[in-house]
Formats: structure tokens, C-alpha cells, sequence
């Protein structure tokens, strides 16, 4: 029986990127649909009745919901090449708990950095810049988080990365000046082919959170 | 070698009880090392010092974090026995993604049906009453959410069944009437060897939460 993967995702999604790339690292093939989230389509809605958000991955007809879930469900059902979570439980615990820790703290603090101003602002700031302090501290000297191998908490946070030039221009601070080392992952990741494949430019996104911004904040 | 298992715990943690209740199914000697929450141990700040929160689970030494994420863990390592996740990957994810369905829908409303009063208290009633009636319908006719075997989101549950009797006290309501399915297999759990062990006094519970609402003015 032939596999029928389709994703419902939405371009600039941080999350839809990880579910793109979990797909391509493992070359599967899948039917990429774009939801236009003020007017969703009669299938998410089906698919994804408790959230009605994307990604959905619908597998042969069945749906499996959350990024990070549809990761590890990949990673299970794909599982004879390019393995994403490590094998030793252990530090498949550890790399959970990182992909834990970006899913608690990175998006609403991201947030507070491109949909806010002033004092709430300069707060989401500081914020998220610990955060990412907080990550590259655990990379460390690393090539990837969980050693040699690009994986599960590497897809977990690279699709923030597009959206960083847009938290530099409405934040007024510089990643790679506070985050070197992370940068340098960055550039690293975006040399994969499943990753580049994966991401929209930068400039694109940058573009799309500066008319966003517009509805949160009066300039 | 000997596996040398510690819990740092807090005994009306509903997080904390999920991680007692695996480690019991595993059938896996453990050492409970109850925590003060307003006087960390040092142990507690070294092993999580990322968020300084109870359960951590040390495994000869190496330390895991993040009540399910602990509960994962232990079902990985003592995989030889009483399954938690189902084995096929559909159901698995079916499963996380309830797990996580209920640690972002039903936990803010369960904190705050102790922690309010007044009308934020009535709003969280509701939300959390809705929140137990998704879970209802999940759980359809089966005797637990694993099916016929207690599993990964009846763990999870679990830890909100231990609040139930206390939360219903606070804010003055009846979970039965709305939810007499969902409370069937809560009763069920409640009764699990592992749970009975792992759980305390439900009166013990009311008397914490009454006595932290008196602290905290509510």
C-alpha cells in the first residue's frame, strides 16, 4: 500500500517547518497544502477539531497533530534511515526536554519581541535573549544539540531562525552579537538539504511579521 | 549494578504523583526525597536548574525532567514489563497529543479552581468542566484511555483525579453529574495498586490548599 502523506501547514510557520523537515530528512514524499488561516479549509477543520491549527500531518487519511508530536510519529513510522531522536533513552529524555523547553518559553517570549513596544517589549526582550542564551549554552561547542548528529532538538528550533532578521528590526538587537555560537548552528543547519528546502527567506518572513505587526501595534 | 533510582518530590504534586505511579507499574525500587518548595534542596537546583520544578527523576546519578517526559523515560528503560505508550505509532501520538491536551487545557483552570474565588473561580469551573468533557468523549466507552490497559494519558489524568475531591470542596461543584463516564475510569485508577500507593489523603490535599489560599488572601 503506498503511503499518502499531506501536510496542512502555513509558510511562515516555525512549527509547520519542523513536520516539513522531519518529512524530508526521512524522503518521504508528501503533498504540501497552504491554509489560509482567516479562512480554514472545511479539512483542518475535520482533521484538527480540538485546536483547528496547523501543521496537520494526515497519514493515509489519519491525522496526527501538534509539530513537535508529528516529529517523533515520523521519526517512529519512518524509522529504517536518518534517525532524529537518539536511541539511548536517556538522551532521548534530554532531547525532549530541550524541544520541551523551546515549545514553553520561545513563543511567547518571540512574540512580545515583534507584537509589542515600550516597556512590554523591552521586557519580552530581555526575555527571549536569555532564552537563546540558554540554548546556545547548551549547545555548547557542539556541531548539533545532541552531539554529531543533526536531530530532533535542532528541528524543534530551526524554523525561530527565520523569523530572527524580524526580532532584530522590531527589537532593535543583533543575534549573532549575543549569540555567536548559535548563529554559526544556524548558518550550519541551513546547509542541509532538508532544512533548506524547509525554510522561507528570511526576507519574506521579515516582511509578513512587519504587516502583522501593524494589528498589534499603532506606530 | 544495581539501579540507584531518587524522586525529588512534593507529596500533593499532581506531577509528581504521575512519575510515583510509573515507577510503581515498573515495579521499580525507588528513593522519595520530599522537597520543600520554598527551601530547595540543592539537589533539586543542581539537577533542574533550568526550571527548579519537582519531579526529577536521577537514574544512577543522570537526571530527567518534566513529569511525562519522566514518565517516557521510565517506560523506555524498564521496557521489558507493563507497557505505558502503546507499541503502534499512530497510537502513540494519539496519546501524546492528549497528554499535551490536557497539561495546556485543563491545568491552568484545575490551578485555578484552588486559587481564585468569585467569578475568576466560576470562569475556571466552567473551563475545566469543558476541558473533562472533551476528555469524556475521548475516552468513549473504554475502561481506561489506553483501552483495556491502564497507559500514558490515564497516568497523566491520574494527577488531576488526585486534585478532584479537593477541587469539587474549593469551588463548590460535582464532577459526576457532568462527567459520571470520565469519573468511572477516574474511580477505576483511583483504586490501581500504584496509585493507592502513590497517593495521599485527600483531606490532606483540601487542608493544603485551604491553608495557602488563606496565605495567599483568597
Amino acid at each position: 500500500m503506498t503511503n499518502e502523506v499531506i501536510l496542512l501547514d502555513f509558510w511562515p510557520s516555525m512549527f509547520g517547518m519542523r513536520t516539513r523537515i522531519a518529512l524530508r530528512e526521512k524522503g518521504v514524499e508528501f503533498e504540501y497544502r497552504e491554509e489560509d488561516l482567516r479562512n480554514k479549509s472545511p479539512l483542518l477543520l475535520q482533521m484538527n477539531p480540538i485546536h483547528k491549527k496547523i501543521p496537520v500531518l494526515i497519514h493515509n487519511g489519519k491525522p496526527v497533530n501538534e509539530s513537535i508530536i508529528q516529529v517523533q510519529y515520523i521519526d517512529e513510522v519512518w524509522s529504517h534511515k536518518s534517525p532524529i531522536l537518539p536511541s539511548d533513552p536517556y538522551q532521548r529524555a534530554q532531547a525532549r526536554f530541550w524541544a520541551d523547553f523551546i515549545d514553553k518559553k520561545m513563543y511567547d517570549a518571540q512574540r512580545k519581541v515583534w507584537a509589542t513596544k515600550g516597556e512590554e517589549q523591552e521586557t519580552g526582550k530581555k526575555d527571549f535573549i536569555e532564552i537563546l542564551k540558554t540554548l546556545e549554552s547548551e549547545l555548547g561547542d557542539k556541531p548539533y544539540f545532541a552531539g554529531d548528529d543533526f536531530g530532533y532538538v535542532d528541528i524543534a528550533l530551526i524554523g525561530f531562525s527565520t523569523w530572527f532578521p524580524a526580532y532584530e528590526k522590531f527589537g532593535n538587537f543583533s543575534v549573532e552579537q549575543e549569540c555567536p555560537k548559535l548563529t554559526a548552528w544556524v548558518k550550519k543547519c541551513l546547509q542541509r538539504e532538508s532544512v533548506a528546502k524547509s525554510l522561507p527567506e528570511p526576507e519574506k518572513v521579515t516582511e509578513f511579521v512587519s504587516m502583522l505587526r501593524t494589528k498589534f501595534v499603532a506606530e | 549494578m544495581a539501579d540507584e533510582v531518587i524522586l525529588l518530590d512534593y507529596w500533593p504534586s499532581p506531577f509528581g504523583i504521575r512519575a510515583r505511579i510509573a515507577l510503581r507499574e515498573k515495579g521499580v525500587e525507588f528513593e522519595c526525597r520530599e522537597e520543600n518548595l520554598r527551601d530547595k534542596s540543592p539537589l533539586l537546583l543542581q539537577m533542574n536548574p533550568v526550571h527548579k520544578k519537582i519531579p526529577v527523576l536521577i537514574h544512577n546519578g543522570k537526571p530527567v525532567c518534566e513529569s511525562m517526559n519522566v514518565v517516557q523515560y521510565i517506560d523506555e528503560v524498564w521496557s521489558d514489563r507493563n507497557p505505558i505508550l502503546p507499541s503502534d505509532p499512530y497510537q502513540r501520538a494519539q496519546a501524546r497529543f492528549w497528554v499535551d491536551f490536557v497539561d495546556t487545557k485543563l491545568l491552568k483552570p484545575a490551578d485555578q479552581l484552588w486559587q481564585t474565588k468569585g467569578e475568576e473561580q466560576e470562569t475556571a469551573k466552567k473551563e475545566y468542566i469543558e476541558a473533562l468533557k472533551i476528555l469524556e468523549s475521548e475516552l468513549g466507552d473504554k475502561p481506561y484511555f489506553g483501552g483495556d490497559t491502564f497507559g500514558f494519558l490515564d497516568i497523566a489524568m491520574t494527577g488531576y483525579y488526585s486534585w478532584f475531591e479537593a477541587s469539587e470542596k474549593l469551588a463548590n461543584f460535582s464532577i459526576e453529574p457532568e462527567c459520571p463516564i470520565l469519573m468511572a475510569s477516574a474511580k477505576r485508577c483511583l483504586q490501581r495498586e500504584s496509585v493507592v500507593k502513590s497517593l495521599h489523603d485527600s483531606e490532606k490535599i483540601l487542608e493544603l490548599a485551604y491553608k495557602l489560599r488563606k496565605e495567599y488572601g483568597v
